[in-house]
């Protein structure tokens, strides 16, 4: 078994360390990952495209700030942006043909904070078209491969960012998580991917899938380093109504406290049927170590679990197909320019510019919005949505967290549920429920099942990152999955 | 249950949707769909909607809707003038321009 060592290996917390000691220059880290993109992605397809006069940028001035001691948080740390996250000036698609050769006027927030914390702009990722799927095979520019077996899917939406950061290409990566587009994939590839609270980070500049539904997150090495990169990018902004004027200091307060007499609730519903045995060994095995370690494991019930993919098929399509009128090829992206009229213009530039994917969730939620279907789909979905949320609710009184597998799979071969909407949907169904509760969820590597890695997902009550960060820690510094070199890259450069 | 479909009572079994109500649908969200994609729409969706009739295995006549789940309700702020987006970048990407305003095709024929 081969073991990480070049510092795109390492994690935040060591190259901050490494950087202000003069053992490597932000200039160095910049070129040692546009040469781990170079030799690395084309069999994964992590990215759509390099930004590599940014990185060099962006790496001479971290260079400069952390000699004259005012580096910030991320300065000189290689980060990849999925593409969903408007960046000023670089093509932005969200995966989609309607997209191709838009070049957005301003920078979404998250990513101009990672960037005022000095994280080197390496180039923006693959994901699902419009962030939607769960295996980054919908995106209109190729599939990604996963670096522990390229026959493999790596999870999605945000499957590019999971890629670059488990195959060592960035050292972290910015997504986004709508029913579980972050934490999935971080399980099928075996990095950190952390979904913070509802409103924690702003929305701004995220090309808007489901807006009351999209969180924007990361995907990291460690845990610690999600704390660190969630610091830098939350916090209140003014440009999204719905983020929250919450403090953001503090979050990794209580790393390295571990979890003694902390009660973890084990939730009897996410132990779901189809689950792979390997799967639940390894989160089984991770359960017992958290008891040794002093948690007390509680059963607890999350009732209303069953019917959280029914639930949110319905509200995220309603909210899409609403979000996605803007694509009518007038003031941006494609367009169809000897069209008669312009409802025809409209109908063809969509016609030719979404994907199937993208076009099935449009009628289905143009269908649960349109009269005569509002109450019987709309509101109804609503309606069970309270009742999943009371679910987190009554939980969280009993317990500290809620510990799960994030996948019921590990990563299944490409191909394998492409014709068959419904069962990629269902891949979903231990992620979505927290989405839809606006609660922080975390996966973080848990062992392997046929040399594939499995997730174990930590959720906590809303604005309680910190504990959700507790437990991950303590269990990461149990084991050491995270040293593993992906199998598709032994003896890569 | 049979649903009131454009003034036309149907039974939703076996197929829930058909290519005539598809069309509509496709219509309504502006979307050009060939005669394949319909047919195949037809049955996907009609899939996908039976699976999501499990909800009605829910009473939730006395459960209130969530729109959100953010904490925040009627963010308002001051209505001042703000640095926006100049014309030039809002125009950089339209595919057809004319006079400093975005060129669509004819409203009506």
């Amino acid at each position: 078994m081969s073991v990480r060592s070049a510092h795109l290996d390492a994690s935040i917390a060591d190259l901050a360390t490494r950087l202000a000691g003069g053992e490597v220059t932000a200039r160095q880290l910049a070129e040692e990952s546009l040469a781990r993109i170079d030799a690395r992605d084309k069999p994964l397809g992590a990215f759509l495209r390099t930004t590599p006069e940014q990185a060099l940028a962006a790496a001479d001035a971290a260079d400069a700030a952390i000699k004259a001691g005012i580096a910030g948080p991320l300065a000189g740390i290689p980060m990849a942006v999925k593409d969903v996250l408007v960046t000023e000036g670089v093509e932005t698609t969200a995966g989609s043909k309607i997209l191709a050769g838009f070049r957005p006027p301003y920078t979404a927030t998250t990513v101009r904070r990672a960037l005022g914390a000095g994280a080197l702009p390496m180039g923006k990722t693959n994901c699902d078209e419009f962030a939607m799927g769960s295996s980054t095979e919908n995106s209109a520019y190729g599939p990604v491969h996963n670096p522990w077996d390229l026959g493999r899917v790596p999870g999605g939406s945000s499957g590019g960012s999971a890629v670059a950061v488990a195959a060592g290409e960035t050292t972290f990566a910015l997504g986004s998580d709508t029913g579980g587009s972050i934490r999935q994939p971080a399980a099928l590839t075996g990095c950190v991917g952390l979904k913070p609270t509802y409103g924690r980070t702003s929305r701004y500049g995220l090309i808007a899938f489901a807006s009351s539904l999209d969180h924007v997150g990361t995907f990291t090495r460690t845990v610690a380093d999600a704390a660190t990169v969630l610091a830098a990018i939350a916090g209140h902004d003014a440009m999204d109504s719905t983020s929250a004027e919450r403090p953001v200091e503090g979050m990794a307060a209580g790393l390295a406290e571990g979890i003694r007499g902390l009660r973890l609730g084990v939730p009897k519903e996410y132990f779901v049927e189809g689950m792979e045995p390997g799967v639940e060994a390894a989160v089984k095995t991770a359960l017992d170590q958290l008891e040794k370690e002093g948690a007390e494991l509680i059963d607890i019930s999350l009732p209303h679990t069953d019917y959280g993919v029914a639930t949110y098929y319905i509200i995220a399509p309603a909210e899409a197909s609403s979000n996605l009128a803007r694509m009518d090829g007038v003031r941006f992206g494609h367009s169809a320019p000897d069209a008669r009229t312009v409802t025809e213009q409209y109908a063809r530039a969509r016609a030719e510019g979404f994907g199937a994917e993208v076009k099935r969730r449009i009628m289905i939620g143009t269908y649960a919005l349109s009269s005569g279907y509002y109450d019987a789909y709309y509101v109804k979905a609503q309606k069970v949505r309270t009742l999943i949320k009371q679910d987190f609710d009554a939980a969280f009184e009993k317990v500290d967290a809620i510990v799960s597998a994030t996948s019921p799979t590990v990563a299944f071969p490409l191909g394998a549920k492409t014709q068959d909407p419904l069962a990629m949907y269902l891949n979903d169904v231990l992620t979505i429920p927290a989405d839809l509760a606006g609660v922080p969820g975390i996966s973080v590597p848990c062992g392997f099942s046929e040399d594939l890695p499995v997730g174990l997902q930590v959720i906590g009550p809303s604005w309680r990152e910190d504990i959700v960060f507790r437990v991950a820690a303590a269990y990461e510094s149990l084991n050491d999955w995270g040293s593993r070199v992906p199998t598709a890259l032994a003896g890569a450069v | 249950m049979p649903f009131l479909v454009h003034g036309l009572n149907y039974n939703p079994h076996p197929m829930k949707l058909t290519i005539d109500e598809v069309r509509h649908v496709a219509n309504l969200a502006r979307l050009g769909l060939s005669d394949d994609e319909l047919e195949a729409m037809a049955s996907q969706l009609s899939t996908i909607l039976e699976y999501i009739d499990k909800l009605e295995e829910i009473d939730t006549a006395a459960i209130p809707p969530t729109a959100q789940v953010g904490e925040l309700a009627d963010v308002m702020q001051e209505d001042e003038v703000g640095p926006s987006l100049p014309q030039e970048a809002a125009l950089a990407n339209a595919p057809a321009r004319e006079d400093g305003y975005f060129r669509v095709a004819a409203i009506q024929e």
